[in-house]
């Protein structure tokens, strides 16, 4: 089952003819998804690596029945891609573009609000179901199928998780990048109410870091109702407070949003918190008894 | 991006916040004439640097005549002022704002940020102005007043009154702060800045609102489309190793360790700066190369690391997603080799080739230590370190 997406996903591209979004759709093709197009405004007509391009979002869902698009567009005019597919009502929007500013997510999120449309992102390595499909840049290969979901604000310590699973034998369901940036489509919270709702995944990795408190919040809600095992790690321990550590969201800001009182937080909430971003992997086959 | 005190006014004035008149200089003769032309006997001279508290550190002085003015800026012109936000080491004053005196009456607070897990801009108003506002919200909680703004009607009238009628302003200071609220709103959206905060928010005697003092940051992402805004940048407020890296997309940030670390990924570089420290060890630096690292950008990161003389040892832990593991060796190992790096290396990387990518380490001839996990190699450069 999984969650996200699956081996019936139809995905398209938002910038599909740019470097970026030509490298990764050729990768997630190779990964099994079904790429089924892509979207650059002005291109509509032509083919490019044998798929289709469209003018529009609107356009790519009527022909090729897309159910899913992956955005690889410049800071300046993502926000606007996200909205366009919002508008489509395509179910699933992964928005891989890292640097968008602030004000412009602030009118997709009102844009957005009460749309059927997921948004994962931005600024995000994107979604993996191991062994089915793919949308964004997670590396295919370090993935096994398996039962555990994995939802974290930062990419490659999201490989890491990854990797540390697969090689003490623990597969994966799916793997989501909800990304490091201030606002963002999908939270903790509804990455875990997705794990909660399938069959199939038994155990949640989560991975957060330093600033805002989202992890806080996600803690609350794991008290309140999520029922399967989780391993957490907070990345920032040492971060200097007043400092933005690479993402945008990555900031101790008046005090608030250190990584102790998100570790507190997760910890008394029954999560198995680790200090080390080494033990990820050990301690999620502690939590499961292995 | 942060700017000074003086260019922060200078932008809420041009969106209508009325500031106190003033002008800024750089040597003591201008202050002095700047202080003549403003009229008063009194004036303040204000020290302009980027961190806060610097009341309590010196850096701001009231005169009671333009010659005073014009001694004090002599003293703070050049000298290191040192407050709880800039460390031990402190920053060296480069200009001085004079500014007219005020008959103050009251001090308020406000304040224009984003709240994240509202998803919408939120006002911050206080009747507790002039003082540490996280102090505040800690101690008398009940003091801070909130109003999310929708980011679709902006700021509205009411909830602006909502406020000043909160802070307990009177009926014609309940109006003045409603149209300096718009005009702080316009400016904070108009700038693209992520946070507008004024500190304190003045009444005067007189029954005039003006904004004493000002802090505005901005959103780096946005600074594409405000070229005016990004020439406020002083880079001498920056550390110079920082404004070098971030000239070639490297993402450092000095520290105070001796472990320099060269990684892939913001929470991937966090992370191992944490195990460092769980090691033992002190890291130097945050360093993220990007995802697309290739050979030119591994040379620059060790140019940048090996400049701190604190760096006894590097890490490298890069989790190659895209990038080939022989690729990166190949670039460490021309990087080393062409900038005579001396000291030990720790490398852990996984990904495509990660055998050829280990072999090519070892047979090179140059100090580098392999490790297959994190914790090994924390373990490694930590005792490398020593």
């Amino acid at each position: 089952m999984a969650v996200l997406i699956d081996t019936r996903t139809r995905l398209i591209v938002q910038g599909l003819t740019g470097r970026e979004g030509t490298f990764h759709a050729k990768a997630a093709a190779a990964y099994g998804t079904k790429v089924v197009g892509g979207v650059t405004p002005g291109k509509g007509g032509a083919t490019h690596e044998g798929w289709p391009i469209f003018n529009s979002v609107h356009d790519a869902m009527r022909e090729t029945g897309a159910n899913a698009s992956v955005i690889f567009v410049p800071p300046p005019f993502a926000a606007d891609a996200i909205m366009e597919a919002t508008d489509a009502a395509i179910p699933l929007v992964v928005c891989i573009t890292e640097g968008i500013p602030t004000a412009d997510m602030l009118k997709v999120m009102e844009f957005m609000h009460g749309s059927r449309t997921r948004l994962i992102g931005p600024n995000c390595p994107g979604v993996i179901t191991a062994g089915q499909a793919k949308a964004g840049i997670i590396p295919g290969h370090i993935c096994k199928e398996g039962r555990i979901g994995i939802v974290s604000k930062s990419g490659t310590l999201t490989y890491e998780a990854i990797h540390q699973l697969t090689k003490q034998g623990m597969g994966q369901t799916t793997c989501i990048g909800i990304g490091g940036d201030p606002l963002i489509g999908t939270s903790f919270i509804d990455a875990l109410r997705l794990f909660a709702a399938d069959s199939e995944t038994e155990a949640v990795v989560m991975i957060g870091e330093i600033g805002g408190t989202a992890e806080q919040e996600a803690a609350a809600f794991i008290a309140k109702e999520f029922r399967k095992p989780v391993v957490g790690f907070i990345a920032g321990q040492t971060a200097p407070p007043g400092r933005r550590m690479g993402h945008a969201g990555a900031i101790i800001a008046g005090g608030q949003g250190t990584a102790a009182e998100k570790m507190d937080a997760l910890s008394k909430a029954g999560v198995h918190v680790v200090k080390s971003p080494a033990d990820m992997g050990t301690r999620m086959r502690e939590a499961l008894g292995h | 991006m942060k700017i000074h005190e003086y260019q922060a006014k200078t932008v809420l004035a041009r969106f209508g916040v009325p500031v106190p008149r003033g002008e800024v200089a750089t040597s003591s003769a201008e202050a002095g004439a700047i202080a003549r032309r403003l009229g008063g006997p009194i004036s303040v001279v204000k020290a302009q640097i980027h961190a806060g508290g610097r009341g309590k550190g010196g850096g701001v002085k009231v005169a009671k005549s333009p010659e005073e003015a014009e001694q004090l800026a002599r003293q703070m012109i050049g000298m290191t002022l040192v407050t709880h936000q800039t460390g031990p080491e402190g920053r060296k004053v480069g200009r001085v704002l004079i500014e007219e005196g005020l008959q103050i009456d009251r001090e308020l607070y406000v304040s224009v940020l984003l709240d994240r897990a509202a998803a919408r801009p939120v006002i911050i108003a206080s009747a507790a102005g002039g003082m540490d506002i996280e102090e505040v919200a800690a101690k008398e909680p009940h003091k801070i007043l909130r109003e999310h703004v929708n980011p679709g009607v902006g700021i509205l009238p009411f909830q602006s009154r909502k406020l000043a009628f909160g802070m307990g302003l009177g009926a014609e200071a309940a109006l003045k702060f409603v149209k300096l609220l718009q005009a702080v709103y316009k400016a904070f959206i108009g700038t693209d800045a992520s946070m507008i905060e004024i500190n304190p928010l003045i009444l005067t005697k007189g029954g005039d609102l003006l904004a004493l003092d000002a802090k505005v940051s901005f959103d780096d992402n946005a600074l594409y489309r405000h070229p005016d805004i990004r020439e406020l940048r002083d880079i001498s407020e920056e550390d110079p190793l920082e404004v070098e890296a971030s000239t070639f997309s490297l993402n450092y940030i000095r520290l105070d360790g001796t472990i320099g670390c060269m990684v892939n990924g913001a929470g991937l570089a966090m992370a191992t700066m944490d195990i460092i420290k769980l090691a033992g060890g002190e890291p130097a630096n945050f360093l993220d190369v990007g995802g697309g690292a290739n050979a030119e950008q591994i040379k620059n990161a060790f140019r940048i690391l090996m400049a701190d003389k604190n760096v006894k040892a590097v890490l490298i832990n890069i989790f190659g997603g895209i990038l080939r593991c022989d690729v990166l060796a190949a670039g460490v190992i021309a990087a080393v080799t062409e900038l005579g790096v001396r000291v030990p290396i720790v490398i852990r990387m996984e990904g495509t080739n990660v055998e050829e990518g280990k072999r090519m380490l070892r047979e090179s001839g140059l100090n580098f230590t392999t490790a297959d996990s994190m914790g090994e190699a924390a373990d490694r450069v930590v005792a490398l370190a020593k």
